[in-house]
């Protein structure tokens, strides 16, 4: 995202008004299927999917991920992946060290 | 000495210097978020009940204890600080310095805004004694929620910066000024991102 013309922009403008128009949805969604009290894991796994909808069009879009050089989005990527990684050893630390099961192990 | 690459892309990465400063940035802050949803997420397994006694009460869902209203105002809010930020660089692109000062003056209000309900929501809590040490429901939420407030606040001096003296910029090398707006909207999307994940999580579920 470097040299626009002002014609590409203002086509950007548009896309930008509709993620705005889809996360103000998604929010409200989010909002009422909060209130519908749902059991836990399946009021979890809507609200997550609902959230990484959320974040991939800020991501895609706000921050031009959708337009931006390969190396940005390996490092997105990478960033990720290292993510997953801290997560998961935590969690096999946590289980060795007898604490509750996670996710039936 | 000039720093290299601050507007032409470096024929190496394919995009300048200070986009791959800020994004390599933003990786680290990933890692720093996402140790405290851990911490979360193993204080929530490990607890019998969640969010637990608090004050002599026993609550069952967060949302008994934390003022949902509020903080669906709060996402709205920064939702619509991310279309200003855009709005102003997109403004910057298309030669308009009129209406980036209106759109940057937009995103630091919503800030401003932002904080305001975050205050009003912990007076709520400290006004009936509700404190980090109550529980580990408390200490995780005013942990997530105050490191994100003070990358609220970490956001809106830089805006207030662009938006007053970093200004003069536009003036003599508007190509730059356009890109550190850009750099400075990767930042502020980061924290509306955050807070993307933090709302549902800890309020709804």
């Amino acid at each position: 995202m470097s040299e626009h013309s002002v014609e590409e922009i203002k086509k950007h403008v548009r896309v930008y008004m509709l993620v705005f128009g889809s996360l103000a949805v998604l929010t409200v969604v989010t909002v009422v299927v909060g209130y519908l009290e749902l059991p836990f894991v399946p009021a979890l796994i809507v609200a997550l999917l609902i959230a990484t909808v959320k974040a991939g069009l800020v991501a895609a879009y706000f921050m031009h991920l959708v337009s931006e050089e390969q190396v940005i989005r390996w490092l997105v990527w990478l960033s990720l992946a290292l993510l997953l990684v801290m997560f998961l050893l935590f969690s096999v630390y946590y289980v060795d060290q007898g604490g509750t099961e996670i996710f039936g192990f | 000495m000039q720093i290299p690459f601050t507007v032409a892309p470096r024929p190496d990465t394919g995009v300048n210097n200070a986009k791959i400063g800020v994004w390599l940035f933003l990786a680290s802050e990933v890692m720093l978020f996402g140790g405290l949803f851990s911490a979360y997420i193993f204080l929530r397994i490990g607890a019998p009940e969640w969010p637990g006694e608090i004050g002599g009460h026993m609550y069952e869902r967060a949302s008994d204890i934390l003022n949902v209203p509020l903080a669906t105002l709060n996402t709205i809010i920064l939702i619509g600080s991310s279309v200003t930020m855009v709005m102003s660089w997109a403004s910057l692109a298309m030669q308009r310095f009129d209406r980036y000062r209106l759109y940057m003056g937009a995103t630091i209000a919503l800030g401003f805004a932002f904080l305001v309900v975050k205050a009003f929501e912990y007076g709520e809590k400290f006004s009936h004694g509700y404190l980090p040490a109550e529980n580990n429901f408390l200490a995780i939420y005013f942990v997530l929620t105050g490191l994100h407030g003070l990358h609220v606040i970490g956001g809106i001096i830089v805006n207030m910066y662009f938006m007053w003296p970093g200004a003069r910029m536009w003036k003599t090398n508007p190509k730059q000024f356009t890109n550190r707006i850009e750099i400075a909207g990767l930042y502020w999307h980061f924290v509306d991102l955050v807070w993307i994940f933090l709302f549902p999580t800890i309020y709804l579920l």
